[in-house]
């Protein structure tokens, strides 16, 4: 508890922990749910591109112990295409229909009495396959001869729209400088230690689906299933396992699978359990964008940036799967950064290429929208002879400004970024750093210093993804805004207390941080309150929101909590008042009891005053209802659709980020050594210290693979090379560099509590602090991630360095 | 020498944490499956199934071992320890409440096979630098924690920690 006497806070120690550490949890590999499960397994293209001439089931149909077989024409009778927010015409199904755009696309499905016999059957299907160019190459892809992904589209280019905010042509034009960097960035991986996971049921009489699963869902993407499987809502129920053993977004990306599972259990007519093996997460999951793009500044000689532009080129691999194009869009209209910038250009092109489809990853389409920002702030302050610090205090938005309103249209609640900054200057020892560098470059050594800052958006408005349509076409689709978070707390007949959440958490403390809330309210203890993090579509209350991402707990469905929790003290304080002979405005709830204000003595167990509401309605207070049971739907304020100008309040808190790095590059083998990493934060109110310190370590963590380890790579013909963690390197436990933590919080004036959401953190910025501190290093600014051994040493050999 | 054909089962029986279990195995059963799907001790889990991330890890016969990478048969008549064994009476062990204390798990899938390595791994090394420990827990991979809490909970425990 903190010296205030409040759990909202203090550093609780997680709820979650026990089960875990004991083996006791359960997860969906661990789950049985409905007796009679066949076992699925998937035959994977081994193509990248191909037209699919026959499949030939016959044996492995009677393959001893299968129990059948389902192939994509199968699919395409039995579901529709799932849509996207891009309205082009993709017919994108969950398994290839009459050609193959991925290797790792699945292709068919057995089902079998367990998975070793459904994998043996896999290999007695003979497909034939007609091989098609492949399209990896971005710029070769939008060439208007370059073979085609989807020939109804008539181009590869599915998606194309630019933005102007302000006068960015003037900005240009008046500039003193202007900074060019085109750049690239690899496509990588969250990997989550538990792949996907779903048992899928069909009944009929009436025809309904139940699919339990490890998915991050349920929100929009649950409409889009039902689309798909022809059903309304109440026939598609969704039930999420216990614990997820991580996901950082990409377990969204399992829809699509979890159609397809619910299409064959129908077609098969038996349950099917699939947990997908790591072989298949790594070429038929999802990724991030790997992208080819441009940025330009326009700066003043005195450091004013005046202007920017953006120029998108994103490989969305075989089809735009919603909910993209959502990833270069989430951070649209914050263009301008911890900025005052007001003239902006963005131009985005969605490119289709044979690879794996993108998706929800750590940071979603930060990592990519700061490393164009913040890269051009310190090539610009190298070009100016500007200190890459004094650069961006020039910039800044004032503290006095807040809540800011961006030019396209995202609204910062609160911040003070100058401070943040001289957090991270005073951490680094920032002065003795820069003397270090000098003596450094005089032994002729590879040092580098780099920053980047970032605003941290949180709790999207699910209207932002409709920036890739015209404001038109908008208009045309009906209206859509918001982001709601949904909590129920219910006591029961014994006065035990349960609050149900709708986050889907996947390893965040959700139950814990649930717990000191209503603790809080109810003037009782986190460990007096169970909290339940399953979902279940049909049975609990839920609504919707852009997605369970973006970091939306602390600033959505905590306010969720705290509303309902408010509803459930108020009636207990009702209860309490008529028993105690006083008003409810004098009844507090504090240690477990509900008592008088000043009279600590007249006080009743919470306990059996809530009980009563169950057990004894006629003496309730005249026409109060029986039974504590309140759910509290929020919609955080100011969340509307965007504007004719396509202006858009995308999210509820926006946090920031301030981080700096130093590396040192061995000129023998380019191995790129992390001398110091310092991140400073602003998340708001803390509301588990913690718990916070643990996300901002693991974004580190990711932040740093994308930044020298982690690529999905893939060979000219489209075949994938990182297809098992041999290949695909994941940082452990010695590459990790030491982080230095800061904290300049300001409260959210958006959340009742004042936090703001946090946990992308330094995975949007590591790969560009780092890159920073590289071209600071090298002298020269087209360094590009991953920051691997032979790409550095190529640098190294290339053109010397700074030194 | 034991021959088991394809498409056959063969009665293994094993020690897990001190109790008799039996169960079937065709050759090609995994441990990890034979542990998990029968007999039905789930607290193993399995990440990468290819003997990279270690999640898998349990100890067998004194020694971790990646149960991913050994067939049940092989380990008929074995004592093989797993994450359930771990909290001895009901109360967790020293490393069980330091990994809490140091918030060194977040969604806890890959902290099963972490405790079973670094639980022998202090048995055999009972005061580690930083640096051992790191270089044990390279065998594991973690996403969420970025290995901080777990290298100092595992130094907490060994006494290391100053």
């Amino acid at each position: 508890m903190t010296e205030g006497g409040r759990w909202v806070g203090a550093p609780v120690p997680r709820k979650e922990d026990e089960a875990l550490l004991t083996g006791h949890a359960r997860f969906i590999d661990d789950m049985e749910p409905v007796p009679g499960l066949r076992h699925a397994a998937l035959l994977r293209s081994p193509h990248a591109h191909a037209d699919i001439v026959s499949v030939d089931i016959s044996n492995a149909v009677s393959h001893p112990g299968v129990h059948g077989v389902v192939t994509g024409v199968d699919i395409s009778a039995a579901t529709r295409p799932i849509p996207s927010a891009v309205r082009v015409p993709i017919d994108y199904y969950p398994m290839a229909v009459d050609k193959v755009r991925y290797a790792g696309e699945p292709v068919a499905l057995v089902a079998a009495e367990d998975r070793y016999v459904a994998e043996d059957a896999l290999e007695l299907i003979e497909v034939e396959y007609r091989p098609l160019p492949p399209v990896m190459d971005l710029d070769a892809a939008m060439d208007d001869d370059s073979p085609l992904l989807h020939e109804a589209v008539g181009s590869n280019v599915v998606h194309h729209r630019s933005f102007r905010y302000g006068d960015p042509e003037t900005a240009f034009a008046e500039a003193d400088r202007v900074v060019r960097l085109d750049w690239t960035f690899p496509r990588y991986s969250s990997t989550p230690m538990e792949t996907y996971g779903a048992v899928a049921q069909f009944e009929p009489a009436p025809d309904r689906y139940t699919i339990w699963s490890n998915f991050q869902g349920p929100f929009i993407l649950h409409a889009l299933m039902c689309g798909a499987l022809g059903v309304p809502g109440n026939r598609l129920r969704l039930i999420t396992s216990p614990q997820s053993g991580g996901s950082f977004g990409i377990k969204q990306g399992m829809y699509p699978y979890m159609v397809l599972l619910a299409a064959a259990s129908r077609l098969l007519g038996v349950p099917l359990k699939w947990i997908e093996d790591r072989l298949e997460h790594l070429v038929g999951s999802s990724a991030a964008s790997n992208r080819e793009d441009a940025v330009e500044a326009a700066f003043r000689n005195d450091g004013t940036l005046i202007g920017l532009k953006f120029l998108n080129v994103v490989d969305v691999g075989a089809f735009i799967r919603a909910p993209e194009p959502a990833s270069v869009y989430r951070m649209h209209s914050a263009s301008n950064g911890a900025y005052r910038v007001g003239n902006i250009y963005v131009d985005n092109r969605l490119v289709t290429t044979n690879r794996l489809p993108i998706g929800l990853n750590r940071g979603y389409g930060g990592p990519q929208f700061f490393f164009a920002l913040e890269r051009a702030m310190d090539a610009g302050a190298r070009a100016l002879g500007i200190d890459i610090a004094e650069i961006r205090r020039r910039n800044f938005i004032p503290r006095d400004s807040f809540p800011y309103r961006a030019p396209a249209g995202a609204i910062y609640d609160a911040g003070d970024y100058e401070a943040g900054l001289d957090r991270a200057l005073e951490l680094a020892g920032y002065e003795e750093l820069r003397a270090g560098r000098d003596r450094a470059r005089d032994e002729g050594r590879l040092f580098g210093i780099g920053m980047a800052t970032a605003i941290e958006p949180s709790g999207s408005n699910m209207a932002y993804v409709t920036l890739a349509q015209t404001p038109e076409e908008r208009a045309r689709a009906g209206g859509r805004s918001g982001g709601l978070g949904t909590c129920t707390i219910s006591v029961d007949p014994t006065g035990s207390v349960t609050v149900k959440t709708v986050s889907t958490p996947a390893g965040q403390g959700h139950a814990t941080v649930a717990a000191q809330v209503a603790a809080d309210a109810l003037g009782l203890t986190p460990d007096d309150i169970d909290v339940v993090t399953e979902v279940d579509t049909l049975t609990g209350a839920w609504s919707l929101a852009s997605g369970n991402y973006a970091n939306r707990f602390s600033s959505v469905v905590i306010d969720a909590i705290g509303e309902a929790a408010r509803l459930v003290a108020d009636k207990v304080r009702a209860v309490a008042a008529e028993d105690l002979e006083v008003a409810a405005e004098d009844v507090e709830l504090a240690d477990g009891t509900a008592r008088v204000v000043g009279v600590p003595e007249k006080a009743l167990p919470f306990r059996r005053v809530a009980a009563k509401t169950h057990w004894h309605p006629a003496g309730l207070p005249d026409g109060m209802t029986p039974g504590i049971f309140e759910t509290a739907i929020v919609s955080p304020p100011g969340l509307g659709p965007p504007d004719e100008r396509d202006r858009v309040a995308s999210a509820v808190t926006f946090g920031f980020i301030c981080d700096l790095a130093a590396v040192e590059i061995d000129r023998g083998t380019g191995r790129v050594e992390v001398r110091k990493y310092v991140s400073v934060h602003d998340v708001g109110n803390v509301l588990n210290p913690l718990i916070v310190e643990g996300q901002i370590l693991g974004g580190f963590a990711h932040g740093v693979g994308g930044a020298l380890m982690e690529e999905m790579v893939y060979d000219e013909e489209g075949n994938p090379l990182s297809g098992t963690f041999a290949d695909y390197l994941c940082v452990t436990a010695p590459e990790m560099p030491a982080l230095t933590v800061g904290h300049v919080d300001t409260p959210s004036p958006h959340t009742a509590l004042g936090a703001k959401g946090m946990g992308d953190g330094c995975s949007m910025l590591a790969p560009t602090a780092i890159a920073n501190a590289v071209a600071d290093a090298l002298g020269r600014e087209d360094v590009d991630p991953p920051f691997t051994l032979n790409r550095v040493w190529d640098l190294v050999a290339d053109g010397g360095g700074a030194g | 020498m034991l021959r088991i054909k394809p498409g056959t089962r063969h009665r293994v029986t094993v020690t897990v944490n001190g109790r008799r279990h039996g169960g079937f195995a065709e050759a090609r059963t995994l441990l990890s499956d034979f542990l998990r799907h029968e007999l039905k001790l789930f607290g193993t889990h399995v990440g990468c199934e290819h003997g990279v991330c270690g999640a898998c890890t349990v100890n067998i016969d004194g020694r971790a071992v990646r149960s991913c990478l050994r067939f049940a048969v092989q380990v008929d008549g074995a004592e093989i320890g797993t994450v359930e064994g771990l909290a001895e009476g009901g109360s967790l062990s020293p490393l069980q409440e330091a990994f809490r204390r140091h918030h060194a798990l977040q969604c806890g899938f890959c902290t099963a096979g972490i405790l079973i390595s670094a639980t022998q791994f202090l048995e055999t090394n009972p005061d580690p630098t930083e640096d051992e420990v790191r270089d044990m827990l390279s065998g594991h991979i973690c996403r969420c924690t970025g290995y901080e809490g777990m290298v100092r909970a595992i130094l907490d425990v060994a006494g290391g920690s100053s």
